[in-house]
């Protein structure tokens, strides 16, 4: 890590932000030889309220659909002036610009197998304009255009598989991380960017507007997301699952809703707690999120 | 004629951001403080800066107030203090 400060104080995200912090992180394993493309979203309207800019790196903003489009036409400019293997070029958006808006971009770089590391600040839903419900949005949250009702307890689709989806283009490296776990996002960031071809790297990031939650319980929700294995840490190198974060004890989902807003209409309703509990258990046997110790039962 | 669109990097220190904090500020008793650097880490904000545990401290020109840092305190030595109460003034 260089002393330079590449994310500089002073941008406008909300108290308690958890995409403002994982973009530090970021950047911070990624070092100063980088070069960012970032989407219209949250990150990019809080980090560069005109005329000021957080990044202490060259920084593009495209538009909502093409980030990966720009970055991939960043790396072929890199390579032409022969300085792409001292340069990082990173490609970074929220989930609505990676799931739904810029998936066929996305999919383009991924094929095309260009040398980038693409991020997706995953908030679970359109913060920026107002907690409209995303591709990433998931099962049965209360959002402005999914809001509750008598017959739908919020949004009714479950969370688009995005690191799969990734990861069957035959890509050399997947990974999800958390903002509950700040080491593990630099480990990734690091190991991504020491290996060739297109990475792809969800970050789920809690967001205290959206998610109505405390400012300072910021860390303590994007944990137990991972703890009830509604939001596995894993890592695909060459499409084969290679790593998945694991627990002895995994917690209920019902921790979880309980922390925050967008879920309190379900807690007293245990039918649809047991849904959510059906999505958890799937994971946890899909990604063998159990530690083996706890076996001995 | 493009000049005062391009915006130097590294610039954001228009926003005064302290000014949003409404009710708590984290503050450092540096009695426990074991320098493991987690506020550091933590803090969304990066205007938590040192190098160990005796030059840590915070900006509070642009901490928002948040509490993170006083979260993941393993020694519970940051405290969220009402804005005027005279915790800070030694």
């Amino acid at each position: 890590m260089d002393n330079k400060i590449l994310f500089k104080p002073g941008h406008t995200a909300c108290a308690g932000c958890a995409q403002s912090l994982a973009a530090r992180l970021v950047i911070e394993a990624a070092g100063s030889n980088t070069i960012i493309a970032n989407n219209t979203g949250c990150l990019e309207v809080f980090s560069t309220k005109f005329p000021d800019s957080a990044w202490n790196v060259p920084w593009i903003h495209s538009l909502f659909e093409n980030c990966a489009a720009v970055a991939s036409g960043i790396e072929a400019a890199l390579i032409y002036l022969g300085k792409k293997d001292a340069t990082n070029v990173i490609a970074q958006a929220g989930d609505g610009g990676t799931a739904d808006i810029g998936l066929q971009a996305l999919s383009g770089m991924l094929e095309r197998g260009h040398d980038i590391l693409y991020i997706c600040y995953d908030n679970e839903a359109y913060m920026n304009t107002g907690v409209q419900r995303s591709g990433l949005t998931p099962f049965y949250t209360n959002t402005t255009t999914s809001p509750i009702s008598a017959r739908f307890p919020g949004n009714l689709r479950p969370k688009k598989p995005m690191p799969e989806i990734a990861n069957a283009h035959g890509i050399p490296y997947v990974a999800t991380a958390s903002a509950g776990f700040p080491q593990d996002i630099q480990r990734k960031v690091k190991k991504a960017l020491s290996i060739k071809g297109p990475k792809y790297m969800q970050i789920h990031v809690p967001c205290p507007l959206g998610w109505r939650h405390e400012s300072g319980q910021t860390l303590a929700v994007a944990k137990l997301a991972v703890e009830t294995g509604l939001y596995p840490l894993i890592e695909y190198e060459n499409g084969k699952l290679s790593g998945a974060r694991k627990f002895a004890q995994l917690k209920p989902v019902e921790e979880y809703l309980k922390a925050q807003g967008r879920f309190k209409h379900l807690l007293g309703d245990p039918e649809s707690i047991k849904q959510i509990q059906a999505i958890a258990d799937n994971n946890i046997l899909k990604y063998n999120l159990k530690a083996e110790a706890q076996k001995s039962d | 004629m493009f000049g005062p669109l391009i915006v130097k990097p590294a610039k954001s220190k228009g926003s005064k951001t302290g000014s949003w904090r409404v009710k708590l500020r984290p503050e450092f008793l540096k009695k426990n403080c074991i320098g493991c650097k987690l506020c550091i880490s933590v803090c969304p904000e990066a205007c938590i800066q040192g190098k160990d545990k005796e030059t840590i401290k915070i900006n509070y020109e642009y901490c928002k107030g948040c509490g993170l840092c006083s979260v993941i305190c393993p020694k519970s030595d940051i405290l969220m203090l009402e804005e005027e109460s005279k915790g800070d003034k030694k």
